[in-house]
């Protein structure tokens, strides 16, 4: 019986396991460092806050494997011989594979700080970093202030974090507006404020230069780049993004660049060796998608793919209509197709921005400038549909047929109170004075 | 690690689940108003019966209300989570279980030492705690307060406070508002205040809440109930059909067109208790498979239950003359056997596919059971029915049912075991409205295409113990006969995923392999077969 091994429990792997369980009855075996159990990685935060327990960020119950014979495995992969077909653990221990998986994720992103590797500084990505916080940051007694260094999706969840525990948070971003890099100007200010009606402080155009120690090798400062501020803290959160979780790879033949680069059919240079999820990254970007994508729903989406390869159907990567979503604090957002901000904007996009007066709700959609062609919206405090807009960017429709139409996209709760005429009317407003 | 905190040593986390002062004197408010109360039952002899009881219940109300005000309107409008997990109250910690077991004590004296609350026998005047609300049931009906009214008094308290503490909770969400003041409403009006009302307008009917819809309701049939309608002029036969018409007609209609959730999260005062002041309760609920099974039995035995109990009450108080009265105990029983069998072989013929391998043989099971029970009851003696005497049956089912599992365990246990218990695992008209839920209605909960991230906070703040999460990250509605439309699944998910719906029939159901954001030709492909 063909041996599948995986590389890590996360979405992807997880996702791919399911799969091929479901078309083959392949032995399939799942190795992760990590966790005993596939886990949400996007729900350690609610761990921390208390909205959950850790059991319940995993999706499956755990009788779920066994009953699927899928072979979990706690180990740490340390070097992988792709011409004998084998790996080898940190335990000495090692495995023959025939078809081998790298589905290993991310980790969070250094930049030669120094102090980077100070007590109490960390990321927010694995299980291990949720139980450093908990050591460094488990109240406003211990953590008098927390520092936030790299103004994304998980620096924001940070904040939150710890705000929900009333620890004071400052929280350093680069650029002069809150993600801007990806959001368009309305929005990102949009959240700024919001951030800053948390009693966050949050810090715009600010750079970390270095992090100082006190006598034991423990955080007790930041240095800001921009003012030679010195900022006392107990705990630093480094969330300037993240990289492919790959060091275990340099010394095997796999072709590596930032990732593991892998072909539309996600197979790297070695045969029988595939990559999928955050740590692959494709030779050429698919559209405007960047060559590595750290989303959940990519990685679930080239588990479901690969598996149909390695069952016998080869299939190419081919992700349909670009879709996303976060939650900053408490405002909800939602991206299907694609709304530029300043950064790679390309100069026929042209933009309807429609800002609700209590500032947290919002939408932005993109249209080309000439055709009208709706080209994608980003949508603040107001839920949509997927499927529409799926459907509506399958069939190519222009801009006025969506806010037109938007109602019928709408999935906020029963009885809530519906913004679409209000937009119709900024809309027709708007296109009548330009 | 000096400065780790011994977290392990206390239920709780104290740090982060802290009261503020303002908190800590409503608490303190509510507590005394409680006392009050306590020395009632004590049997201590207050001055002013009508001053106490008024100082009492408006410290109670305004302790909660004060607290939810500090609680949530501080802080911006949202999801209101935080610490959850930490409290002690509400993660089956010290408090939690002393909650239970007190809430425990007390229904077990409710239902079976009425006499310890001060309740008067024969006629003797109330004392104690009963003994307080007098004035009370004085100025609504004019009679002295019995157990019930006491109990009736607090439970409408416990939802109009508790109520106005989860508006101010859910104060984004205009579901979550509208809702609980429709449980607030009926619970005030039509639990509450029109019984006592009717009884003031004609003093031979009986207590009868209109909302309570038969089999929750489960006495509403029998003898002495129905004699009085009967004997209660137009109001009491327009109440006799009302009851009738109730189960049969308006059930059902607006079962299909809303989901059960219009009775049970927006009209029952089970429902309405469990999503106030049980609100805290709801993510205790358990989620496990075997959890599921567990409940599909019980319920649905409960159910075959109530009707076996009911149909052999009314059977042994009908007549054998139908010269008499037309409705004899054969033309009922056969009816009963009869809409049973039309149920049934409707399902099996059009709902077949949506039945599960599991739903089917407890089906054909119970279907057997019932059929076996009429054929003995050809072969049983005059006083006997079925196997049983009929109020053996009645008592037996009062006792077990009416009493310790909706009462007892189902509120008494809230701090444990979550705030439905009895609406998951007990209620028999859950069980019908479910049954007609998951075959014939509108109502679904969308999932929205491929946005879940399987954090899993839908599945943990499902009072029912579904496990939301399941279906949401496979890109499935959600169709469950125990889903109760309470909303806060949606409410929590931090995607916008969740939507509760009614729409057509067609492809409410509808499991998927690939989720929407794939490959067209790979969605098609896995999806189709």
């Amino acid at each position: 019986m063909e041996h599948i091994v995986i590389i890590g429990n996360g979405i992807s792997g997880v996702t791919l396991a399911r799969h091929i369980r479901k078309l083959s009855d392949k032995k399939i075996t799942i190795i992760s460092a990590e966790t005993d159990f596939f886990f949400s990685r996007t729900a350690l935060m609610y761990v921390y806050m208390g909205h959950m327990k850790f059991e319940h960020t995993q999706p499956y119950e755990n009788w779920f494997w066994k009953k699927n014979r899928i072979k979990l495995l706690k180990a740490y992969v340390e070097k992988i011989d792709t011409d004998h077909k084998k790996l080898h653990f940190a335990n000495g221990e090692n495995l023959n594979y025939d078809k081998l998986i790298i589905a290993t994720g991310s980790k969070p992103n250094k930049f030669g700080w120094p102090g980077q590797d100070l007590e109490g500084v960390m990321g927010m990505y694995h299980k291990q970093d949720l139980e450093n916080l908990e050591v460094y940051a488990p109240n406003n007694n211990v953590c008098k202030r927390a520092v936030i260094v790299g103004g994304g999706l998980i620096g924001i969840e940070l904040a939150e974090m710890l705000n929900s525990r009333k620890i004071p948070v400052t929280f350093l971003v680069r650029e002069d507006s809150f993600w801007n890099g990806v959001l368009p100007e309305g929005e990102s200010k949009m959240i700024n404020e919001h951030i800053k009606n948390h009693h966050i402080d949050l810090r715009l155009s600010t750079n970390l230069k270095e992090i100082k120690s006190d006598e034991n090798g423990r955080v007790k400062s930041v240095i800001i780049e921009e003012t030679g501020e010195e900022l006392a803290c107990d705990v630093v959160g480094l969330t300037a993004g993240v990289t492919p979780n790959i060091d275990f790879l340099k010394s095997s033949k796999i072709e590596l660049g930032r990732g593991v680069k892998v072909n539309r059919y996600l197979e790297t240079n070695i045969k029988d060796v595939y990559a999928i999820g955050d740590c692959a990254e494709q030779h050429d970007p698919i559209g405007n998608r960047r060559p590595i994508e750290a989303v959940w729903y990519t990685g679930r989406m080239m588990g479901e793919t690969l598996a149909q390869t390695i069952c016998g159907n080869r299939l190419a990567y081919k992700p349909g209509h670009w879709f996303n979503s976060a939650k900053f604090l408490d405002i909800e957002y939602q991206t299907y197709g694609w709304v530029f901000g300043k950064k790679g904007r390309p100069e026929y996009e042209q933009h309807f921005h429609w800002k609700h007066e209590d500032n947290t709700k919002c939408i932005t959609v993109a249209f080309h400038k000439d055709t009208k062609a709706f080209l994608g919206i980003n949508t603040f405090g107001i839920r949509m549909r997927h499927e529409i807009f799926d459907k509506w960017l399958t069939d190519k429709r222009d801009v006025d047929y969506v806010i037109n139409n938007l109602a019928e996209a709408n999935f906020d709760p029963e009885l809530y109170t519906n913004y679409e005429s209000q937009i119709l009317a900024a809309y027709n407003n708007q296109l009548q004075t330009t | 690690m000096s400065n780790k905190l011994n977290s392990s040593m206390s239920l709780a986390k104290p740090d982060a689940a802290d009261l503020s002062t303002k908190q800590k004197l409503a608490v303190g408010l509510g507590l005394v108003g409680l006392f009050i109360l306590v020395l009632a039952l004590l049997n201590l002899d207050l001055p002013n019966n009508a001053i106490f009881l008024t100082v009492s219940l408006s410290l109670i109300t305004l302790g909660t209300i004060l607290f939810a005000n500090d609680m949530y309107l501080n802080k911006s409008k949202g999801i209101k989570n935080d610490g959850v997990w930490f409290k002690s109250i509400s993660s089956r910690g010290t408090i939690a279980w002393m909650t239970g077991i007190v809430l425990t004590s007390f229904y077990v004296v409710l239902y079976f030492y009425e006499g310890l609350l001060g309740a008067g026998t024969d006629g003797a005047e109330n004392t104690g705690l009963i003994s307080l609300f007098d004035p009370l049931s004085q100025l609504l009906s004019g009679r002295p307060a019995s157990q019930w009214f006491v109990y009736g008094t607090l439970y409408t308290i416990a939802i109009l406070a508790f109520g106005y503490k989860f508006i101010l909770k859910y104060r984004h969400n205009r579901y979550e508002q509208i809702r609980t003041i429709s449980v607030m409403f009926f619970q005030l009006a039509f639990a509450f205040l029109i019984p006592e009302f009717m009884y003031l307008m004609n003093s031979d009917l009986p207590y009868y809440d209109l909302k309570n819809v038969w089999p929750l309701n489960y006495y509403n049939f029998e003898q002495y109930r129905v004699d009085s309608f009967i004997n209660g002029g137009t109001i009491g036969m327009a109440m006799l059909i009302f009851g009738i018409v109730s189960v049969f007609i308006i059930t059902p209609i607006l079962t299909f067109k809303f989901g059960k959730r219009w009775y049970c999260s927006w009209v029952c005062g089970c429902g309405g208790l469990a999503e106030t002041a049980g609100d805290s309760f709801r993510q205790l609920s358990d989620k496990s498979q075997s959890a599921w099974k567990i409940e599909r039995w019980v319920i649905h035995s409960v159910l075959v239950f109530v009707v076996l109990m009911t149909t052999a009450v009314i059977y042994t108080y009908l007549g054998y003359d139908a010269d008499k009265y037309w409705l004899t105990r054969d033309v009922f029983l056969f009816s009963v056997a009869g809409f049973l069998t039309l149920v049934f072989v409707l399902t099996m013929i059009f709902k077949r596919n949506e039945l599960g391998k599991d739903a089917k043989f407890g089906a054909i099971g119970y279907f057997v059971i019932i059929m076996v029970l009429i054929g003995m009851h050809l072969f049983s003696s005059e006083t006997k029915l079925f196997i049983f005497k009929a109020e053996t049956l009645r008592s037996t089912y009062g006792f077990l049912i009416g009493a310790i599992f909706s009462g007892v365990i189902g509120t008494g246990f809230y701090p444990i075991f979550g705030n439905r218990v009895w609406c998951r695992f007990g209620c028999p008209m859950a069980a019908i409205l479910g049954f007609q839920q998951r075959m014939f209605s509108r109502f679904r909960i969308t999932t929205n295409g491929g946005q879940c991230i399987s954090c899993g906070n839908c599945s943990t703040y499902c009072e029912m113990g579904i496990d939301v999460r399941a279906y949401a990250q496979k890109g499935e509605n959600i169709v469950r006969s125990s889903c109760v439309g309470c909303g806060i699944c949606s409410a929590v998910c931090p995607r916008g995923v969740l939507k509760l719906e009614n729409d057509s029939m067609k492809g409410r159901i509808n499991p998927t392999e690939i989720l929407l954001g794939n490959d067209v030709d790979l969605m098609d492909l896995v999806n189709q077969k």
